[in-house]
């Protein structure tokens, strides 16, 4: 039961957290997206000026990546900054393409005994805060697969 | 490039010293070395001075203007983690190359107790919200994925910082000189997990100092030599996970095989190992990057006391970062002045018998690595 991006009041928006995470605007659910080295197929979260495997300026091939991965490692972190509530499991998670993403897992009790390496995860959006616009910021999680 | 050896060495007791200013504790390091030395600073060419915190606050030339502005080049550099080690690199190479006879390193940090888990809880940043990019979940995550690949338990880490606890009780210029229990290690508030309060080091202020010179210089001297028998310096490479997790192994390994060539050693041979043990994770990691043991037997080595004082191949015997501190900009230099101060057989009570070779490793999470290696 993936979380549906609530709808916006007049004029707001919401906007992904980050801009490797698009929401699915047009009926799609909200994935994360990556730049594929078209030299070398290296892959990067975010823009890139130039490949920093094989140094190739583009061209940058946008990827989709699947919203299903596994658990690579994580820690479980229960000393942050302020405003950050813990404990939280911090995640590396390995999609299927070849990328691999910090997130934080959610809807898991943050034990080692819960945390399998390998876990099969799956992707969900919550809003996590509101910009100084007012417009909803979207974020990403991995949650253990149900 | 020629022969370097360092003159002289100096460091101040890592601790607290709210009321000082960092170039206060920077200056009685440097004086401590040239008393070292045997010299004045007028007889210094050229200063590096290491420094995070304050990299864009020149204190290097607020060093000079506690100690004798005597108009000399001064580089002030930072580099993480590894900034006090690459003022020294910036020392050895201005003696190396022949353009200056004597050159001192000075890295310093005033850390207050602010600690580096700034940086999250803006109003713009991910931090907690996707995941960690802080150092504890980093190190946290980098100790999996030595648990994941040999089943290393959380144990052994906890076991790493016993070692380092004990050894430190030896280092009278160590931050805290106290044994902590096994138990008291795992019990203890955990931080980020596998790592606990103990396995984690401490925030700090600190100074330390190193002089090197020409071999002219030193024959002036009448010193008993000690060699810089190489400096390296390397930066992450791209590796799969890099930009995701840091990987704090291949940008090591690399710098120890370089290391190892350039100052014809292998790892068998060194006496003594001073290592950046920032976390307890990351020291069982950096025992397999520096080849002190084979991949996969890191637990096992620790099991059975490879690294303990008096062990095979002794591991931070000042107390490492773990009990001795990590004032950012002066760990560098510090490891250095452990090192050669072992070489010259002026370790006291934590002496390390007939030390000949010494390597000295850090890691600047971003990422740099240096590793020097040192011989009498």
């Amino acid at each position: 039961m993936s979380q549906q991006t609530a709808p916006q009041p007049e004029g707001k928006k919401a906007r992904p957290i980050v801009p490797f995470l698009r929401l699915g605007d047009n009926g799609e659910k909200p994935h994360l997206v990556a730049k594929k080295c078209g030299n070398c197929g290296a892959l990067y979260l975010g823009s890139r000026v130039a490949c920093s495997k094989c140094s190739a300026t583009g061209p940058f091939n946008e990827i989709r990546l699947s919203d299903k991965g596994t658990l690579w490692v994580y820690s479980i972190v229960h000393q942050s900054a302020p405003g950050i509530p813990t404990p939280y499991v911090a995640a590396i998670v390995d999609l299927p393409e070849g990328a691999s993403v910090r997130c934080t897992l959610i809807d898991v009790e943050p034990k080692p005994e819960k945390l399998p390496f390998g876990m099969p995860v799956e992707m969900v959006t919550k809003k996590v805060r509101e910009d100084k616009d007012g417009n909803d910021v979207i974020a990403f999680f991995f949650r253990p697969t149900k | 490039m020629r022969d370097v050896y360092v003159l002289g060495v100096g460091m101040i007791k890592f601790g607290r010293y709210p009321d000082k200013d960092v170039s206060e504790l920077a200056a009685q390091a440097a004086l401590l070395a040239l008393a070292d030395a045997g010299m004045a600073i007028k007889d210094i060419q050229l200063l590096a001075s290491g420094n995070l915190l304050q990299a864009n606050a020149m204190v290097g030339q607020r060093i000079l203007q506690q100690i004798g502005q005597t108009g000399i080049p001064i580089i002030n550099v930072s580099n993480a983690c590894a900034t006090g080690s690459t003022a020294f690199r910036e020392a050895y190479f201005a003696v190396g190359s022949g353009e200056y006879d004597v050159a001192m390193a000075v890295g310093s940090e005033q850390m207050g107790k602010a600690g580096l888990l700034g940086g999250g809880g803006s109003r713009e940043s991910v931090e907690g919200i996707l995941g960690s990019g802080l150092m504890p979940a980093v190190f946290g995550q980098a100790g999996m994925e030595h648990m994941r690949q040999y089943g290393t338990k959380m144990e052994h880490f906890a076991k790493i910082s016993v070692k380092n606890h004990k050894h430190s009780t030896r280092n009278p210029l160590s931050q805290y000189q106290s044994e902590v229990a096994l138990e008291d290690v795992m019990n203890a508030r955990m931080v980020a997990y596998p790592n606990t309060l103990y396995m984690c080091c401490p925030t700090g202020d600190g100074a330390a100092a190193a002089i090197v010179c020409s071999e002219s210089v030193l024959k002036k001297y009448g010193k008993r030599p000690v060699k810089v028998a190489c400096s390296v310096l390397t930066s992450d490479p791209w590796t799969p996970r890099d930009l995701t997790l840091p990987d704090v192994s291949t940008l090591t390994r690399n710098a120890a095989k370089t290391a190892y060539e350039k100052a014809g050693v292998g790892p068998q041979d060194l006496d003594l190992v001073e290592l950046h043990d920032c976390f307890a994770t990351a020291e069982l990691l950096h025992y397999e990057n520096l080849g002190l043991c084979k991949d996969g037997e890191a637990a096992r080595g620790i099991d059975e006391g490879w690294f303990e004082w008096g062990g095979k191949t002794p591991v931070n015997v000042s107390g490492g970062l773990l009990s001795k501190g990590h004032p950012l900009g002066a760990t560098g230099v510090a490891n250095i002045f452990e090192v050669v101060t072992h070489l010259r057989g002026q370790a006291g009570a934590r002496q390390v018998e007939n030390a000949k070779v010494g390597l000295a490793h850090v890691i600047g999470l971003g990422s740099a690595c240096t590793i020097h290696i040192l011989t009498a």
